[in-house]
């Protein structure tokens, strides 16, 4: 009896400190193998309307990763993975997890804008970690900087550079909008406007639908008979749901696409082939068809790495790609010391000329990336929708042409502002 | 046996900025005690008025953003106010929101409880993503850091866990508190009969009114730390996926002890955390959903039923048997 009840009580014992340990194990793995490799934390939407652009921007981070054989100035990488849902608030908590318990010296990502507002905030209370922003909002760079955190890539209204003269070169003077109701979109919709509006087109109204939006025919019936033109600047599930049900509601007004919107995150969904999307003027950071070596190298990597992947990489592949790779050679050129602070290696990133596969990026004094555009047309291709390139805007910066102060007077992007009706 | 247990807890819990992390103190501990509030405030309508309340969320974030909008933040229109000012003033604003809720909802039983407060949390989050003077939005407000009190910088790991521990045990022991009273006896009643207490000459709707008030107050102290917790407030902390956590701690931690809610979003937030790390973080919210799924399977009343079912064996096994 005796030894029955000592036995009960071990196990009742047992039991209770099993999950304990289990704990222990889960929040002492950091710890033991940290002296040696560089870890790199990656921040992308794994869940919500962004999900499959939050896989394919891993992909894009592993690939610059593998394309060194996983190491950088003699180092192995290590490289952890955290989610987030595209609200501002997950991507805080994700990077606070990656720094402070998985130990990470630098963090790519997050993928969606007013994510990287939020954890441009929280960057500034880590000055021991670099950030290196993918999103897409216009305030991660230009107000109130974060001196650890740079920017590779380009924001919403550099990415949209062009096609406001080709949208108007094309006859369409008065156009509507349809975009998410949040600060990446804003960005977009500033950036084509600023232009369009210049060369004389009118923006009658503008439609802003929450993040995550399933239904469209509440939008889709607003859109005036009398519209040239629709510029969609959704991206992800947004974009998909409303392209379906665009077609479906009969809807025969010409497209004009947002940079995340002729995506291959959006072009190569799965379902219906969208064949009526083709002849779309758009423009962003890649072409899909684009004629250097550089982008072929990188799409044919793409490809022989990730057989799971889209037929060629998305916009958020080709951007954590190039913020990881930045990082990589920033290590390289400080020989893996990146100094107290990072000191060393954030002085090697500012003036740093990055080869990429769209070509060569520079930084501005905000760490914000000045870099090529694309303005591209949809075309129909043997494996589904993709990109043409019309034409390049070489070395767009934050201002898009315009002197700081001269931009400063348009004012921050925002849902009003600007306006041309 | 009664009194150790409870003791080498508290013990436990207070020391754990000693042996633990700054990330587990803060993002753990901390975290799971600011949700733990706002489940509370579910949980606890549950139990005592029988009343599932989407809203909860909600109403946290009427204190939330009533913190950020008096307090200082980034956002321009924030009137920079002390904390001292400020917390009072959206506590206020919160106990009114949650008054305001439950004379809507007060007259409705079962799923239009439900159906009604969901409505209500979906209306909530859409206003601040579309309002830009008020809430700025997606972007929602930055800048929203917990104050410095007497020297101590409570937006530290530590000081922010020990503050949250107190917020969390105040609520804890009043909840308890009031499980006996009048008012506790009260609700109960209505909450088995209604017809039957209105009858007896007890006013039904007031006492619900009054429990969706107190309710109000537990979930506002939790949307006061969830703001200081994270730093910023904005819609998406309030969107639909994050009103199903809170019923998700809620039924994960059980209604029938004030300390299950708090059990339940420790392990959600473990499940957070740490889901992405056991499980490949493309497929974590699977391994989340198969967890609950499992406790909820295998437990009568989540965790909270679980410990008594386990408390039961080990007093039956020492010749208890009236627990």
């Amino acid at each position: 009896m005796q030894t029955f009840r000592l036995f009960n009580s071990l196990r009742i014992f047992m039991r209770r400190t099993g999950a304990l340990a289990t704990l222990a194990a889960v929040v002492g793995v950091g710890a033991v193998h940290a002296q040696e490799a560089v870890k790199i934390g990656v921040v992308a939407t794994l869940e919500g309307p962004f999900a499959v652009l939050g896989q394919d921007a891993i992909r894009g981070a592993e690939l610059a990763i593998a394309e060194r054989g996983g190491k950088v100035a003699g180092r192995s990488i290590e490289m952890i993975k955290a989610s987030s849902t595209g609200a501002p608030d997950t991507a805080v908590v994700a990077s606070r997890k990656l720094i402070e318990q998985d130990k990470v010296q630098f963090v790519v990502g997050p993928l969606s804008g007013s994510e990287g507002i939020a954890v441009k905030e929280y960057a500034k209370s880590q000055p021991g970690v670099t950030f290196f922003a993918t999103s897409g909002a216009q305030q991660t760079t230009m107000v109130t900087p974060a001196p650890n955190l740079f920017r590779f890539t380009t924001d919403g209204a550099q990415m949209i550079a062009g096609l406001g003269d080709a949208a108007f070169a094309k006859g369409f003077k008065r156009v509507v909008t349809v975009a998410e109701d949040y600060s990446y979109p804003y960005s977009q919709i500033q950036g084509f406007m600023l232009e369009y509006c210049k060369a004389g087109g009118r923006v009658i109204d503008k439609l802003w639908v929450p993040f995550g939006t399933k239904d469209y025919s509440g939008v889709v019936s607003r859109i005036p008979a009398d519209a040239d033109a629709i510029l969609v600047a959704l991206a992800g599930a947004d974009a998909v749901n409303f392209l379906t049900q665009y077609e479906q509601a009969g809807g025969s007004t010409p497209l004009i696409g947002g940079s995340a919107m002729v995506d291959q995150g959006v072009l190569a969904a799965k379902g219906k082939r969208r064949d009526w999307v083709a002849g779309t003027p758009s423009a962003g950071p890649l072409a899909d068809d684009l004629d250097t070596p550089e982008w072929k190298r990188f799409v044919s990597a793409y490809k022989t790495t990730f057989k799971d992947g889209f037929p060629s990489p998305s916009l958020f592949a080709l951007f954590y790609y190039i913020n990881t790779k930045a990082l990589l050679d920033g290590l390289d050129t400080v020989k893996g010391e990146p100094g107290a602070n990072h000191s060393s290696l954030r002085v090697a990133l500012s003036s740093m000329e990055l080869k990429t596969p769209t070509g060569l990026v520079r930084l501005d004094e905000n760490r914000q990336a000045i870099a090529d555009i694309f303005v591209t047309e949809v075309v129909k291709t043997g494996s589904g929708l993709a990109t043409r390139l019309v034409k390049v805007i070489p070395r767009v910066n934050q201002t898009l042409g315009l002197s700081k102060d001269e931009f400063m007077k348009v004012g921050m992007a925002t849902k009003t502002s600007p306006e041309c009706r | 046996m009664t009194l150790r247990l409870p003791l080498a807890f508290t013990a436990l819990l207070l020391s754990l900025p000693l042996w633990a992390s700054p990330f587990v103190v803060f993002q753990i501990g901390a975290q799971a005690l600011g949700l733990g509030c706002v489940a509370l405030s579910l949980s606890w309508l549950m139990s005592q008025a029988g009343a599932v309340s989407l809203a909860q969320l909600s109403v946290a974030g009427v204190a939330g953003y009533g913190v950020a909008l008096l307090g200082g933040s980034e956002f321009e229109p924030s009137r920079g106010w002390p904390w001292t000012v400020a917390v009072p003033l959206a506590l206020l604003a919160g106990v009114a929101a949650g008054a305001a809720l439950g004379w809507l909802a007060a007259r409705t039983e079962g799923l239009q409880t439900i159906m009604l407060t969901l409505a209500v949390a979906v209306a909530w989050a859409l206003f601040l993503q579309q309002n830009q003077v008020l809430t700025n939005g997606f972007n929602g407000i930055t800048g929203t850091r917990a104050p410095t009190v007497w020297g101590v910088d409570l937006s530290r790991p530590t000081p922010f866990y020990l503050l949250s521990l107190a917020v969390a045990a105040a609520c804890v022991l009043v909840v308890q508190r009031l499980y006996g009273t009048v008012f506790g006896l009260t609700l109960r009643g209505a909450r088995d009969d209604a017809r039957k207490m209105a009858a007896l000459g007890y006013q039904v709707q007031q006492h619900r009114i009054a429990a969706y008030a107190f309710a109000g107050l537990v979930a506002s102290l939790g949307g006061v730390l969830r703001l200081w917790f994270n730093g910023q407030i904005s819609s998406g902390s309030m969107a639909m996926g994050p009103v199903i956590d809170i019923l998700v701690i809620a039924v994960i931690g059980g209604t029938r002890y004030a300390w299950g809610p708090f059990a339940g979003a420790l392990v959600f937030v473990l499940l957070q955390n740490f889901a992405g790390d056991i499980v490949s973080a493309e497929r974590f919210r699977l391994f989340v959903g198969v967890v609950f799924l499992i406790l909820v399977l295998a437990t009568r009343d989540g965790l909270a039923g679980l410990w008594d079912h386990w408390r039961g064996g080990v007093l039956r096994q020492r010749g208890v048997h009236n627990l």
